[in-house]
Order: structure tokens, then sequence, then C-alpha cells
């Protein structure tokens, strides 16, 4: 019996030359952990589904990865009429997926379908800041805005992909998640749910658009939660693309040399968030001198060398060094124990105090932030628990410590960032009036300057006061085949769309 | 046994009402599922929206009355994050997990069963002790781990076999093994001890005596009745084979029920959750009611215990 088996499983094995789909039939075959809910756009929330919608659709204007400048896509010519209108002039020549001509009817289609909170765009942050669009000729239209809101061009850019009007008013939601449909430089050929969703190449894709065009004929587009599968899958030729990998392992990958290892900063930056205001309770926390001491104790630098490696960087600002606004001229407090213990002294605990502090982190940065603070006196107890029951917590102000971080939705500008944390929301611990205030300016004037004046006064602020000590810039490993070349941006976007065979 | 029938049949029903009860409750424990739904960016606004829209303003009992009274009616409700029915899902998922446990099943009896025959015909030799090496070696080692290592040995250094999918048949041989291995020690050991108890009897003496041919006496004779108890234990290992695919799945990414229920937990889709707790809780007892009616009708002094 077991030598037939074994017989059997020979067999089977010789049959059984895994398929290699890859440079020799121009397949790119890429894994991501999380599964896409729905394909539609406009229908999901995850990260995935931004990456994949900048492959299937294209928005009006495009913002260059690499220079941070926008750029014309769908859209050739845009300009303020007033603080709350904004004109496009649209490309022409430009055609769906489908054949169908696109102009003017598809913006305003679009603009005013996702407008209308009726139709339930999620996340309705992308949206709710849209009144709808007017046609005023075939390639002209006029977008309105409920308010005067700078980061217009932000979300233009990133999350307002262009629909074919007739296509979306017949299929509807569903029929655009079955069988999407956009103008980018894939087309989706083929899905099953949780498994795959297969592209193919846009050789009709429009030749001015800032994207390029794009090089491999088709992706095969993987979910694999397990890392270890898709370690497995890349060791064994499976895979051609993998990211998200940590340290460690794609320290073992380099050492390997059969793959490429690529390491990127993201947007996302650490905080440890202290509550200064009297939402918790007297807490050691209420004294300037001892968040600064606590700020002076942790070895920011240390950790970024020895646990986030890669690209990471110290922040010292509260926000992503590249957002639009992010003032760099702030309070910095550089590593040095003895300047804590002598602040600690000065604020009435010479030896230093118990602090709970809580996080959704279950590696190891927050056990060195531990050793940090212990070093000085301060005797952390870590509390770890899940994203959903902390962000819980903080809203009902019972977490006065905690080591969180913000990822900013991939929005390259500060708005992102305060306007959450420091406009005196549930998660500003802060609630400085002052803050706020030069925030709410910043936040709703279109006036470039004014803006970046009034951020900065409140980051410097936020900075001097210790509101949040901002910690360091979070990095993502790629790992992919040496038949590949793939560069990967800061905004957590792949873009396979230039990627090209060696 | 009529009697006996309704009193597990009550049991079942008890046991099956109580995991849903306690599922229930401890995803509300794990954090506001409202929160959880809306995602790190949304804004205070949103996650209100969620909490009415889905009802967690509601007190959790009448949440949970609401949910099962659906569920009794066939109604298993909206998945959270998908927008479609969770029947469907779950009915499109299922015939991946019903194949890799019917597998896993087949291989683990196929293996263990002869070894375990053949293991009490020379109690206390090298063939046994081999047999016993498996079985806790089986025991012993997660079933994640031995999928890890067979994906090491057989796709990554000999690449005879795909590490992952679920597209073809031969993507479920490393999966089958890797479950089914699992469910052989039991099996394997309650087979030889009935085998040794079987072999001790007057009635394989007697067929001995006549002069039988032992292979015939092994296998016609003894086997049968040694495995009895056997079927009961398969049927029982039939659900831990359908339960524990939810780590096999997502090791392989084979797109079944059990990867759907892992990747349902960590995106907070209560409704998939608890459907598929439900039936898989719901199998698992009726499996062992099966095997419970089973051994009572083989064995009568059972009923009355």
């Amino acid at each position: 019996m077991k030598m037939k088996l074994a017989a059997l499983l020979m067999g089977v094995a010789v049959l059984a030359s895994p398929a290699t789909a890859d440079k020799n039939d121009d397949t790119l075959r890429i894994a991501m952990a999380f599964d896409l809910e729905n394909l539609d756009a406009y229908q999901n929330t995850a990260r995935v589904g931004i990456i994949l919608a900048r492959h299937v659709w294209d928005g009006l204007i495009y913002r260059n990865p690499t220079t941070n400048e926008y750029e014309g896509n769908l859209a050739t010519e845009w300009h303020w009429v007033d603080d709350t209108t904004l004109e496009f002039s649209l490309r022409e020549g430009v055609k769906f997926h489908n054949g169908e001509e696109f102009n003017a009817n598809d913006v305003v289609y679009t603009i005013n379908f996702v407008a209308d909170p009726e139709n339930g765009v999620r996340p309705a942050r992308n949206v709710q800041w849209l009144a709808g669009a007017e046609k005023i000729d075939d390639y002209k239209v006029r977008v309105n805005l409920k308010y005067a809101f700078p980061a217009a061009f932000e979300f233009l850019a990133g999350s307002l992909p262009m629909y074919p009007d007739e296509y979306h008013s017949s299929v509807g939601p569903e029929g655009m998640a079955a069988n999407p449909v956009g103008t980018g430089p894939y087309k989706v050929s083929g899905h099953v749910q949780g498994e795959l969703i297969s592209l193919e190449r846009n050789d009709a894709y429009h030749p001015a658009s800032p994207k390029g065009a794009p090089s491999i004929k088709f992706i095969d587009w993987r979910t694999m939660p397990e890392m270890n599968t898709q370690y497995a899958e890349l060791l064994s030729g499976g895979l051609d693309w993998t990211w998200q990998i940590p340290p460690d392992q794609a320290e073992n990958f380099a050492a390997m040399g059969k793959l490429n290892v690529t390491n990127e900063m993201t947007m996302r930056i650490g905080y440890i968030g202290m509550d200064a205001s009297p939402r918790h309770g007297d807490t050691p926390l209420d004294d300037v001198r001892v968040r600064r001491a606590i700020a002076h104790a942790i070895d920011r630098q240390g950790i970024v060398d020895s646990l986030m490696k890669g690209a990471s960087v110290v922040v010292h600002s509260a926000c992503f060094p590249s957002q639009f606004g992010c003032e760099q001229d702030v309070a910095k407090y550089e590593y040095s124990p003895e300047k804590a213990k002598a602040l600690l002294a000065e604020a009435g605990y010479p030896d230093g105090f118990d602090l709970t502090m809580s996080t959704f982190y279950q590696d190891s940065p927050p056990e060195a932030i531990q050793q940090s603070l212990a070093n000085v006196g301060i005797n952390i107890a870590l509390d770890r628990t899940k994203y959903a029951a902390l962000r819980e917590r903080v809203h009902n102000a019972e977490v006065p410590f905690l080591y969180m971080s913000w990822g900013s939705y991939s929005i390259n500008d500060v708005s992102a960032i305060t306007s959450k944390f420091f406009r005196g929301g549930k998660d500003d611990y802060a609630q400085d009036s002052e803050v706020m205030n030069w925030l709410e300016i910043a936040d709703t004037t279109t006036d470039p300057a004014v803006r970046k004046e009034n951020y900065s006064k409140a980051l410097k602020k936020i900075a001097s006061e210790v509101y949040w000590l901002p910690t360091w810039t979070f990095n993502s490993n790629y790992v992919f085949s040496k038949e590949l070349n793939f560069v990967p941006t800061s905004d957590e976007i792949p873009r396979f769309f230039t990627a090209t065979w060696n | 046994m009529l009697r006996f029938i309704i009193k597990r049949l009550f049991l079942a029903v008890a046991v099956a009402f109580t995991v849903s009860m306690i599922s229930f409750s401890l995803l509300f424990m794990a954090g506001d599922p409202a929160i959880a739904l809306a995602g790190e960016s949304a804004t205070e606004a949103d996650i209100e929206a969620y909490r009415v829209q889905y009802g967690f303003d509601r007190p959790i009992f009448e949440q949970y009355v609401s949910w099962l009274g659906n569920f009794l009616t066939g109604d298993f409700g909206k998945s959270y994050y998908f927008g479609t029915p969770v029947f469907d899902l779950v009915m499109s998922k299922l015939p991946v997990t019903m194949t890799l446990g019917f597998c896993a099943i087949t291989f683990a009896i196929l293996i263990s069963i002869p070894m375990g025959a053949i293991a009490a015909t020379r109690p206390n030799s090298l063939i046994d002790r081999v047999a016993l090496f498996i079985a806790v070696v089986g025991q012993a080692m997660p079933s994640f781990w031995f999928a890890l290592l067979m994906i090491v040995a057989f796709a990554v250094k000999l690449g005879w076999l795909p590490v992952s999918g679920s597209s073809s048949w031969y993507h479920f041989i490393m999966p089958t093994i890797a479950l089914g291995y699992y469910a052989t020690p039991a099996i394997m050991r309650l087979t030889r001890a009935g085998m040794m108890e079987v072999l001790g009897t007057d009635y394989i003496r007697t067929a001995r005596a006549k002069g039988m041919s032992p292979t015939k006496i092994l296998f016609k004779h003894a086997l049968r009745n040694a495995v009895i108890p056997v079927v009961g234990l398969a049927a029982v290992q039939l659900g831990f084979m359908l339960s524990g695919s939810v780590i096999i799945e997502s090791i392989f990414a084979l797109n079944g029920a059990g990867f759907l229920a892992f990747e349902s937990i960590s995106r907070n889709d209560f409704p998939v959750v608890q459907a598929l707790i439900m039936i898989f809780s719901l199998i698992y007892v009726l499996l062992t009611l099966l095997s419970d009616v089973l051994n009572a009708w083989l064995d009568p002094r059972i009923r009355t215990a």
C-alpha cells in the first residue's frame, strides 16, 4: 500500500512540474497579502484597491511620484475659477477599454455620481468635498466644491478615477465590479474572488499619459495571506514580485542573492501620543517637562538603525516630510538620558514613575521604547491590543500614553495628518485652541503661502509642547525577480505599468 | 434506541447553540465592530453610520436573537466586507474545503488502518515501533509546520509540486497530506488496539485452528470487527479536518471556506465568521452524533450508558 502511494506521488510529481508563466510568456506574477472586496474603485477602502485603480483607471491629473508635481492625465489644463470652482480642459482622443470615447460627459457623470451621498462611495472622505460638476463644452468641465478644499488636487490625482458614463449608467456599480472598464494602462481580463485578478495590457493606452506606456503584457495578481507561502513561491519561481516583507526576512533574501531586494520609505509615520490636556485626569504627562524628558529619553535613531532599518528615518515634525506644509524647522529632541533625568527631577519626579503604554504593534519597537524609558526611571507597562479596540479606548479617553502610526492614506498634504490629530477631535491629545485655529485657517484656504505659514505655526507649537513625539517613518521591503525592473515609490502604490523585463 | 437518538440529538443542538452564543459574544469583545469595519481613516461620522447601518447600537442580546432568527430561516445576512449574501459566499467556497477534508480523511484512513493492523500483528516489533513513531510525530507536530516543511522540500528544493493555489488536483496533494497526517495517530492507535483485542478472541483462535490463511484471518475476520469503532472516530476526525483546514488553506492559499474564515476574522466580517462557525460546528456536531449513533447501533451496551 505504502509502496503504491509513494509510486503515485512520484508519478504525480513528474507530471506536475508547476506551470511557469513568467518573462517567457510576458506574465508578471505578483502577490498581495490582502484580498480586494470589490474591484469597483469607489466601493472599496483597501490599499490594494488604490493600487488596482491606478492600473485600470486614470484620473484627471496625476502626481509624479518622483517630483511630487501634478501632471495632466485625462485633463490637459486646469485652474481655480474661485475658491470653490475648478475648471478643467480635457484630453481628446482617449478611449475607454470598451471603445467608449472619453469626453466631458464622463467627467460630469462620474463627479456627480460620486458626490451624491446616496450612492454610498467608500471612503466618504474622498468625495465629501465635492458638490458636483457641469459641462462647459465637450472637452471642458467645471468641478464645484462644497467648501474651499486646498487638498483637492491630491484627491483628484489619487482617488477620483473617471468612469465611462454610458457603460456605468447601464451596468451600475455591480456591473463595474464584475467587469471594470476604465481608460487605464491595464484591462481586467479575469477575476476569481479571493484568488486571482488577471490584468492585460491596454495596447490602445493614450500615449500622452504621464503614467507612460505599459510594457509587460499580462499581470497575474494573486491573493496570498500567508507570508511564508509567498516566500516559498518566490524561491520556487512561482512568483515574480511581492512586498511588505519584514526586515529580517528581507535580509535573508538579500543574503541569498537570487532575488532583488529593495527598500522604500512609506508615508506612514510612528508617533507617541501623550495626553497634555485634562481629558485623562491628572497624569505626570500634563507637565511639558515630563513630555520633553520622554522625548529626550527615547533613542529613536538607535531604534531606526537596529529595528526599523531600511529607508526609515527619524522624524521630528508631526507629519511626513514630503507632505505639503510639513514644516521641518521645529524643536528637535536629541537622545540624551541625562537631559531626560534632569527634566524629570525638575518636574518633581527624580525617581521616575509608572506609566502604561498602549499599542497595537506586536513587534519589537514598543519594547525598545519601554527599555529607553526604563533607563531614565519611567517604568512602562506595555498594553498590547487590537487596532479597533485601542481606537475605541482612545476615543473614550482611556489611553493617556500610546504608540501608534498614521499613513495619511497616501495623501501628500499635511491636512491628512494634522486635521485628524490636532483640530479638537477625539484623537486630539492636545486640545490646544491656538493650534486648532491655525490648522483651520490652513485647511480652508487655497493660498499656498497662507497655508504654509499656518501649518508651520501649528507644527512648531506641537513640537515645542511635545503634544506628540513623532518617531520614525516606516518602510517597506520589496522582493522581486532579477528578471524584473521595478522601482518602488514612497506613496506605497506599486506601479506595474512602469515595470519592464530585463 | 430512539430515546437514545433523541437524547443525543438534543445534546448536539445544545452544543451548536452554545458555540454560536460564545462565538458571537467573543467577536464583540474584540472591540467595537463599527470601528474595525470603518477602518483607520474613517471619521467619527463614518463610524456612527456603520453602527446604525448594521445595528451595533442595539443591545448585544437583541442582536444575537435577531441574527439567530435569520439564521434559522436560512437568511445568513450580507457580508460587511463584500456586500454580497453570506450564503452564496460560503457555498462558493465550501467545495474546496469539502474536497480537502474528504481527501485528507481518506488519506489518513489509507495510511493508518493498514499500519495499525500490521503493528497489531507484531506488537513491540520494529514495525510497531515505526508506526508508533509516526503516530507520535503526527500528534506532536503542528500541521502548519509540517505543511511548511513539505513546501520547502517538494516545492522549493525539488520543484515537484506547486506551492499554492487550487487550480488543479495536484495543488491538493500537499494540503491533503498535511491535513490528513494529523488524523493518522488516533486512527492508527485505535486500529492497533482494536486489532490486538480481536486477535486475542476465541473466534480468531478457532479460525486459526481451522487452518485459515493468516491474511484472510487478519483482514476478513479480525479487521472487520476491529475497525468498527474506527469508523466513528474517522467521522469525528473529519470534523476536525474541516475546521483544521482554516490554517492549511491559508498556508496553501487554497480559496476555500477555511481561508474565508481566516480572512473574515482579520477583517471583522462578523456575518461570515458567524455563519462559518455555525456551519463548521453543525457539521462537527452532526458527525459526532452520527458516530455516537453508529457506535450505539453496533454496540448495544453504549445505549444504556
